[in-house]
């Protein structure tokens, strides 16, 4: 018990110390601890939540880590989780905050930014490229020539700026059409 | 004790209302912050986002500890950063315990392959928008970035030191002989 909270604690650490890039650049940071190295969860399982974290307020990074810490270790396991993600970005931002005006024009700081810019890209096509084409059998994102058509189409709604909650929303009463418990 | 509170409840309903994160929540934060509050001015609250998203963690956290830390140093920093977090919390905790019972029932299994291929495609979205403009080779360290992710399941923690470090040469080369 102790065991898995200080994993979940060191692994929740390294997502927020990490984290850059925000919501879906932290994603496959996220999948590599959380499905690859802990296997806490399997792929379609990490997809569930990122289903609900859209639905639900609140950054996907603190939805993870109070999901998946309860997951783990029950009530106490998420409230260690969502505490350990949080202290990075309080930590940084606070000295961050405090060097603000120093640091804001500091060439080192910008020149960071930048060329960390692709990593933060490569990291999102990567989360796309997991889901899209997971290792294992174990929960698939696409099982059929539907999912493909919902996939088209929610990118379509997403690229004319339809609110993402809605097109989650709408294909999940597609997918109960469409797989009809019988 | 006060302007604690505000703080603390500003946050909160900033951390009820952010749906979908990042970027969604940037207008009501503004609204709360420059309007409402009057705790940043317009400018401050350009300079705020650069440095949100320059560091890392969820955009609405680092904007909670900058807000917070400006206007009562450490305590307003962890009451702003309890009002973004404890929506979140109580709302997904409800959920897991919740989800643990009815993920088995075959409607809730129905939805949820209808909206799987849905998520792929609102993560496939923003790379559009994120490669245009950009040079090819620095979409081809993308590409080569998310293959080495993905396919050998290297942690993108390296990609991103070995990048940071990059950046620190590059300043470094181009600071010689430019300043001082």
């Amino acid at each position: 018990m102790i065991a898995t909270l200080l994993q979940l604690v060191w692994s929740y650490l390294k997502i927020g110390f990490f984290g850059f890039g925000g919501g879906y650049a932290m994603l496959s940071l996220i999948h590599s601890e959380v499905v690859v190295r802990n296997e806490w969860l399997t792929n379609g399982e990490f997809s569930d939540i990122i289903a609900i974290s859209q639905m639900t307020p609140g950054p996907i990074a603190l939805n993870s880590a109070t999901y998946i810490g309860y997951e783990v270790a029950g009530v106490l396991g998420s409230v260690v989780a969502t505490v350990a993600v949080c202290i990075p970005a309080l930590t940084l931002m606070m000295l961050l905050t405090r060097f603000f005006l120093k640091l804001h024009n500091n060439r080192y700081v910008q020149s960071v930014v930048v060329s960390m810019r692709p990593v933060v890209v490569g990291m999102i096509m990567s989360a796309a490229l997991l889901l899209i084409f997971p290792h294992s059998d174990d929960g698939r994102s696409f099982i059929d020539g539907w999912s493909w058509l919902i996939f088209a189409l929610a990118l379509l709604g997403s690229a004319k700026k339809i609110n993402p909650i809605l097109l989650i929303v709408l294909s999940g009463i597609a997918g109960i059409i469409i797989y009809w418990p019988q | 004790m006060r302007e604690l509170f505000n703080i603390f409840w500003s946050f909160l309903k900033i951390g009820a209302f952010t749906f979908g994160g990042g970027y969604a929540m940037i207008p009501l934060i503004q609204y709360e912050v420059i309007n409402n509050r009057r705790w940043l001015s317009e400018r401050e609250f350009v300079d705020l986002l650069t440095l949100a998203q320059a560091a890392p963690g969820p955009i609405a956290l680092n904007t909670a500890v900058f807000v917070g830390y400006k206007e009562r140093k450490y305590l307003g920093a962890l009451a702003a950063v309890l009002g973004v977090v404890v929506p979140s919390f109580v709302i997904i905790l409800l959920v897991a315990i919740f989800f643990n019972n009815i993920r088995q029932n075959p409607w809730v299994d129905a939805a949820f392959r209808g909206m799987r291929p849905a998520v792929v495609a609102l993560i496939v979205a923003p790379i559009v928008g994120l490669t245009k403009g950009m040079h090819w080779a620095l979409i081809a360290v993308a590409l080569a970035v998310a293959l080495a992710v993905w396919y050998w399941g290297i942690s993108p923690i390296l990609f991103l030191v070995a990048g940071a470090l990059v950046g620190i040469l590059i300043a470094a080369y181009r600071g010689k002989g430019v300043e001082r």
